[in-house]
C-alpha cells in the first residue's frame, strides 16, 4: 500500500500502468500502454474513437482485467487483487460514467445519498445535508434534488453523477467524457468546477476527452493514445507542436488548430 | 487525503475554545454525533476553532464545522476559526458558498389519490384500444401488400418463440397429462370403468387445458420478452428514431411479432396436445394396466373432430392477446430501467388476466352453440 514516489520528478505516482494489453477476441485494444498519473494533476487521455480509451479506464476501475500487463492504484497491483482489497481501493475513487449511470428508480439526492448510506455511519439527515451540498457544488439548483434522472437534461445528468462520483471525497475521479454533449457554456463551468475542487481538494483527475477546450484549459499534462499504445504524454503546448504522426494527425484538424490559436 | 491518516474526527469543548482533531472527513465523522448531541454551546459567548489537532478535512468536515458555527450563532454567540490550516480555510469558504444554495429537500409527491387512479385507467383503455386500432389498420396494410412483410424479423421471432419453448411446452404438457390421468384414475378405477381415461384425457387436455396451458407459458416467456425489448427501446430512444426515419414503431416492432405468435402458438397447442396425452397413456399403461393400443383406439372413438378443432380455435385469439398487451405495454415504458420492470410485469398479469377471461367467454360460446 505504500505510495511510490517517482524517481525522476519525486512526485508521488498514483496510478502507474506498464504494458497493459488487452484484447476482444482476437483483436488487440491495448498493446502495451505504459503510463504514470501524479498526485494531484488532471490527466487527459485522448485519442480517436475506438482507439480503447473508454476501455483503459473501466481497467483502472476494475471493471475489466486486462490481458497483460500491470495496473498499480496507489501502488497496489490490481491484476488478481483480492474482493476485500479492490473494495478498499474503490472507496478511495469516484467514477463518472459516459451516461451518468444515474439509478432510474433513486431521486437525485438519493442517488448523491447512496455511497453514503452504504460506506458511511452518518444518520439521515446528515446524509441528506451532505448530499444537497455536493449537488450545489456540482451547480445543479436545489430543486434538482428531488427529480428523477428521467426528468434531467443532459447537461443536469451530469452534473448529478459528478455530486454522486464526489460525494466519498475520492482521490482519483475518473471523468469519461464530463463534457460531451454539454452546451460551451456549462461545458466551460464544468471545466472550472473541475479545477476548484482539484485546487481545494487535492483531487487527481484522470479524464477522457475530446473537448479541446478542455484539454488547453484544465488538463495539466495530456496523453494520446494510438495504434495501441501511448503515442505521448505532455502539456497540450508541447503536444501541440509535436511532429510525432499520430499526434499531429490528432491535433491537426481545423479545429484544433483553431483552438490553438486562440489559446497561444 | 492520503491514507496514513485515519483516526476518527473528535471534538472538545475546553473554556471557551472548541479543540478539534482527528481526520474531519466524510468517512470518520460518524463518531461525532454523539458528541454533537452532548454538546452544550454557552449562549450568548465568543467561542474559538482551535483546528490545529485537524489531521485532514474534506468538505464533509468543513460542513460539519460551519453547522457548529450555525449553532453557535443560533444561540446568540459566535464561532471564530484559529490555527486553521489556510487550504482549509479556502475549503470552508468554498463549501459556505455553496450552502447558502442548498434548501431543504421538497416534501414527498403525493400518492396518486382515487380519482386520478380512475382516470389512469380510463386513459390506460382509451389507449389500449387505440393501440389496437393501429395493430388492425397495419396488419390489414400488410395483408394488401403482402410484400411489405419483414421476413427476417418474422422468422427469428418464430424460431425464439416457437422452437425454443419446445422443450419446456413438451415437459408441462406431459406432466399435465400425467396427472389429470392420475386424478382420474383414482375415480375410475371404483367403478370398473378403466378405459375411460382415454375420454377423460382427450376431452379435458385437448378442448381446455392443453390451449390454456400453453398460452399462459407463452404469456410468461414470450409477453414479458416483448415487453422488455420494447420497453428497452423506448427508453433508448430507439422507437423515436424508427418514427423520425418514417418507419412506424408497429409495421417495424409489434407485426412480425404478432404474425409470429398467431402462427406458433396453434402449432404449440397441437404440439401440447400431442404431448399431453402420451403423458396420459403413460398413466394409463402403469396405473390402469391399459395398453397404448387400446388407449389410442378408444381416444379415437372418444374425440371428435370438432373437440379437437374447438381447442384449436382459442390460440390465434389468446396469440392476439399476448402480442398486443406485450407490445403495448412496450411502448408505455417510459424513461427508466425501472419502468421496463414494472410494464414487464403488467404485461404478464394483464395477458394471463385477459386470457383466462377469454377463455370463460369460448366457454359460454360453444355452450351457447351446443357444440
Ligand atoms: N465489451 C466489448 N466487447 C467487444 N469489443 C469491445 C467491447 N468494448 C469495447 N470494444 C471495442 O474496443 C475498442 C475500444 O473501445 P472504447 O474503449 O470504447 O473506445 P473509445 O476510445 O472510443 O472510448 C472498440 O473498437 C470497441 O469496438
Ligand atoms: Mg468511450
Amino acid at each position: 500500500m505504500t505510495p511510490m514516489p517517482d524517481a525522476g520528478s519525486g512526485r508521488e505516482v498514483v496510478i502507474s500502468l506498464r504494458g497493459v494489453r488487452t484484447l476482444f477476441g482476437e483483436r488487440v485494444i491495448h498493446d502495451g500502454v505504459d503510463l504514470d498519473v501524479y498526485r494531484g494533476e488532471v490527466l487527459a487521455l485522448v485519442g480517436g474513437s475506438g482507439s480503447g480509451k473508454s476501455t483503459l479506464l473501466r481497467e483502472m476501475i476494475m471493471l475489466h482485467t486486462p490481458d497483460g500487463g500491470s495496473i498499480r492504484l496507489f501502488g497496489t497491483e490490481l491484476v488478481g487483487i483480492d474482493e476485500p482489497n479492490a473494495d478498499a481501493l474503490r472507496c478511495r475513487l469516484g467514477v463518472l460514467f459516459q451516461q451518468g449511470a444515474l439509478f432510474s428508480a433513486l431521486t437525485v439526492l438519493e442517488n448523491v445519498g447512496l455511497p453514503l448510506r452504504e460506506h458511511t455511519e452518518l444518520d439521515d439527515a446528515m446524509i441528506d445535508s451532505l448530499a444537497s451540498i455536493k449537488i450545489a457544488q456540482a451547480g445543479l439548483p436545489p430543486a434538482a434534488a428531488g427529480l428523477y434522472p428521467s426528468e434531467l437534461s443532459g447537461g443536469m445528468t451530469k452534473r448529478a453523477a459528478l455530486a454522486r462520483a464526489m460525494v466519498l471525497e475520492p482521490e482519483i475521479l475518473f471523468l469519461d467524457e464530463p463534457t460531451s454533449g454539454l452546451d460551451p457554456t456549462s461545458a466551460g463551468l464544468f471545466d472550472q468546477l473541475i479545477l476548484k475542487l482539484k485546487d481545494l481538494l487535492g483531487l487527481t483527475v484522470l479524464m477522457v476527452t475530446h473537448d479541446l477546450d478542455s484539454l488547453w484549459d484544465v488538463a495539466d499534462r495530456v496523453a494520446v493514445l494510438g495504434d495501441g499504445r501511448i503515442q505521448g504524454i505532455d502539456s497540450m503546448r508541447a503536444l501541440s507542436n509535436s511532429t510525432q504522426p499520430h499526434i499531429r494527425e490528432y491535433f491537426e484538424g481545423p479545429r484544433a488548430r483553431g483552438t490553438r490559436e486562440r489559446k497561444c | 487525503m492520503p491514507d496514513h491518516i485515519d483516526s476518527p474526527a473528535e471534538l472538545h469543548l475546553l473554556d471557551e475554545t472548541l479543540h478539534c482533531s482527528g481526520s474531519w472527513t466524510v468517512g470518520h465523522l460518524a463518531g461525532l454525533r454523539s458528541a454533537l448531541r452532548k454538546l452544550v454551546l454557552p449562549a450568548g459567548t465568543t467561542l474559538s476553532v482551535d483546528g490545529a489537532g485537524i489531521a485532514a478535512m474534506d468538505s464533509a468536515g468543513a460542513w460539519l464545522l460551519l453547522e457548529l458555527r450555525k449553532r453557535t450563532e443560533a444561540a446568540g454567540g459566535t464561532l471564530e476559526w484559529q490555527l486553521l490550516d489556510a487550504s482549509w480555510q479556502r475549503l470552508l469558504e468554498f463549501v459556505e458558498s455553496v450552502a447558502g444554495k442548498t434548501q431543504a429537500p421538497l416534501a414527498e409527491r403525493k400518492p396518486p389519490s382515487w380519482l386520478d387512479r380512475t382516470a389512469g385507467i380510463g386513459e390506460n383503455l382509451i389507449g389500449f384500444l387505440s393501440f389496437i386500432g393501429e395493430t388492425v389498420i397495419a396488419l390489414l396494410r400488410t395483408v394488401l401488400h403482402p410484400g411489405r412483410v419483414r421476413w427476417t424479423e418474422l422468422l427469428d421471432d418464430m424460431f425464439e418463440t416457437g422452437f425454443k419453448a419446445l422443450p419446456i411446452v413438451g415437459l408441462l404438457s406431459f406432466l399435465m397429462g400425467v396427472v389429470i390421468a392420475y386424478q382420474g384414475a383414482v375415480q375410475l378405477k371404483l367403478y370398473g370403468a378403466n378405459i375411460y381415461i382415454a375420454d377423460l384425457v382427450g376431452h379435458s387436455m385437448l378442448r381446455e387445458l392443453a390451449p390454456l396451458l400453453t398460452a399462459i407459458l407463452v404469456c410468461g416467456r414470450t409477453g414479458s420478452a416483448y415487453t422488455a425489448k420494447i420497453g428497452t427501446m423506448q427508453v433508448r430512444e430507439e422507437v423515436d428514431a424508427l418514427q423520425t426515419m418514417g418507419i412506424p414503431p408497429v409495421d417495424m416492432l409489434v407485426l412480425p411479432k404478432l404474425l409470429s405468435l398467431l402462427i406458433v402458438l396453434p402449432l404449440l397447442t397441437v404440439y401440447s396436445d400431442v404431448m399431453s396425452i402420451f403423458g396420459g397413456m403413460f398413466m394409463a399403461s402403469t396405473q390402469l394396466g391399459i395398453g397404448y393400443n387400446a388407449f389410442i383406439s378408444r381416444l379415437g372413438e372418444a374425440i371428435s373432430y370438432t373437440t379437437f378443432m374447438i381447442g384449436l380455435v382459442k390460440a390465434p385469439v389468446f396469440a392476439a392477446i399476448i402480442a398486443v398487451v406485450g407490445c403495448y405495454q412496450g411502448f408505455r415504458v417510459s424513461g427508466s430501467a425501472e419502468s421496463v420492470g414494472r410494464h414487464t410485469t403488467v404485461s404478464v398479469v394483464q395477458s394471463i388476466f385477459l386470457v383466462i377471461i377469454v377463455d370463460a367467454m369460448f366457454s359460454i360460446l360453444f355452450s351457447i352453440l351446443g357444440v
